[in-house]
């Protein structure tokens, strides 16, 4: 195996690292707020890792392109929806517990 | 399956399988439809580990992402109409079960019509593969849904047509006004659509040759007009236009076919010089009509003047 | 390689199968919105990591859909079942 192939093996087990943090940080921490964060920062620079890791691998510039296009994608929709996620839930809290009705 | 993948096989089909069962005995709506997104991934991913791309692709898009913006869609609407009717049980009556007759006598032809396959039998595959040539693509996929067997698909869009119209028959009413889109969610929409609408047409242009197609491309298609009514609701009115755009896909694949068969040969049976010109010309059709018809049956009701931006 | 890339699929979604117990036990509403995004981020990870070790490039593709779509239901779930005006106790 040539030095590329063991970037891309660091780079991808760097980014496996983030996920299981940000999938822990998910589990321990305390509420919402924090979970979001969690979960938005460390999946996606765990992602950001693995889509570079594979970069180096990459058969062909096509694929090259739309890998790179699809990590600032998932980073543009997950802030945002990390967003509107956290300002639903301080719209909530403003609004005092059992302002929506619960589904069955 | 070989000791490298065993790992990854193994906690994908537990995962689904816990999956399955949870969402099905979860008495929380909420939760289940939550899950049901997750499964929709998940499943995904098996069919890419059965080496079934094009169906990972179509369960990814329609599966996962637009069925499951229709099940969030009708739990708010369950869930603005307080406790549903589990106080009312459905009553066994005449046409109740005249249709339950029918599911279950079309249920038992499908279960012997899989029996009665000779033993051994492995499938169209090597004709399908031997029939390539002559097929206009070089997807095989793409070749059995839009030349091989034409009329399942031609059916296909039919019956997506036929959803609409019982949409806009039942004619719900509109969703109540959200709360107005703040900068965020506008700079998400502006951000997202341009590569929503590139990503539907290179689907549909790599449907020829690779994992793609009419319904995939329209599934990312209808995303974004999904998006966009999230962001800021406007309304689909069962008008001249829209009606039209809908009928269009449908329209197209039947006069490709009735022209072929007044040219001399068979209806659908699409001539090998021109065959790829003209699947990709169909699919160009569907999949904008197959994109409306989503984004209508999230949309929902059929009046003018329904939602707060009709303009 | 494969196989590291095989294995590391896996423990991707062995953090995803962790992440759902979230999803699953609550106990907000929020918490279950982030499913959308922990399948999405955690699902094209799977995805690309696959592409590499089978050699399909072409399930780029699919990753791709998968983050377009999955930003779509994420606004669904907030626009659908996040607080709307009107639940201020007034209905």
């Amino acid at each position: 195996m040539g030095p590329s192939e063991w970037l891309s093996m660091v780079m991808v087990s760097v980014g496996v690292f983030f996920f299981i943090a940000g999938s822990v940080g998910l589990i321990r921490l305390p509420d919402v707020l924090t979970r979001l964060h969690a979960l938005t920062k460390a999946d996606n620079v765990g992602l950001g890792f693995i889509v570079l890791g594979l970069s180096l691998q990459a058969g062909s510039l096509l694929e090259l392109m739309k890998l790179l296009l699809l990590w600032p994608l998932a980073l543009l929709a997950s802030s945002c929806a990390c967003y509107l996620v956290a300002e639903a839930t301080l719209l909530q809290s403003r609004r005092g517990p059992g302002a929506r009705r619960h589904v069955r | 399956m070989s000791g490298d993948t065993l790992v990854l096989d193994l906690v994908l089909a537990g995962l689904l399988v816990f999956l399955a069962w949870r969402l099905l005995t979860l008495s929380d709506l909420f939760k289940a439809t939550v899950l049901f997104i997750v499964f929709g991934v998940l499943l995904s991913l098996a069919w890419v580990r059965l080496n079934a791309p094009d169906v990972a692709l179509a369960e990814a898009a329609i599966g996962a992402g637009v069925t499951g913006a229709l099940v969030l869609d009708a739990l708010r609407r369950l869930d603005a109409r307080g406790p549903a009717d589990e106080a009312q049980p459905l009553r066994l009556n005449l046409p109740r079960l005249v249709g339950a007759l029918l599911v279950m006598g079309l249920g038992a032809f499908l279960l012997w019509s899989v029996l009665s396959l000779p033993p051994g039998w492995r499938g169209l595959s090597s004709e399908t593969a031997a029939a390539m040539p002559r097929s206009g693509v070089v997807n095989p996929v793409t070749a059995s849904l839009l030349n091989f067997r034409g009329y399942d698909t031609l059916l296909e869009i039919a019956v997506l047509m036929l959803a609409v119209l019982g949409v806009w028959t039942l004619n719900a009413e509109p969703m109540p006004p959200a709360e107005p889109a703040g900068p965020i969610l506008d700079v998400l929409v502006k951000a997202l659509l341009p590569p929503m609408v590139v990503v539907a047409g290179y689907l549909l242009w790599a449907g020829g040759h690779a994992p793609g197609g009419a319904f995939q491309g329209a599934a990312v298609l209808a995303a974004g007009g999904i998006l966009l009514h999230l962001a800021r609701p406007f309304n689909v009115a069962n008008r001249g236009v829209v009606r039209l755009v809908i009928g269009f896909g449908f329209a197209v694949f039947l006069l490709v076919g009735l022209t072929l068969a007044t040219l001399g040969g068979r209806f659908l049976e699409l001539p090998e010089r021109h065959a790829g010109i003209l699947i990709l010309m169909i699919e160009t059709a569907a999949m904008i009509s197959i994109a409306l018809t989503f984004v209508v049956l999230f949309v929902g009701n059929a009046r003018d003047n329904a939602g707060r931006d009709t303009s | 390689m494969t196989e590291f890339m095989f294995l590391m699929a896996a423990a991707v979604l062995g953090s995803v199968a962790l992440g759902l117990w979230r999803v699953v036990r609550g106990p907000t509403r929020a918490d279950a919105m982030m499913a959308a995004q922990l399948v999405g981020s955690g699902g094209v990870a799977v995805l690309l990591l696959l592409s590499h070790a089978m050699g399909r490039a072409h399930l780029v593709d699919v990753a791709l859909v998968v983050v377009l779509l999955a930003a779509m239901v994420s606004v669904a779930f907030v626009r659908r079942l996040g607080p709307v005006r009107g639940d201020d106790g007034t209905e």
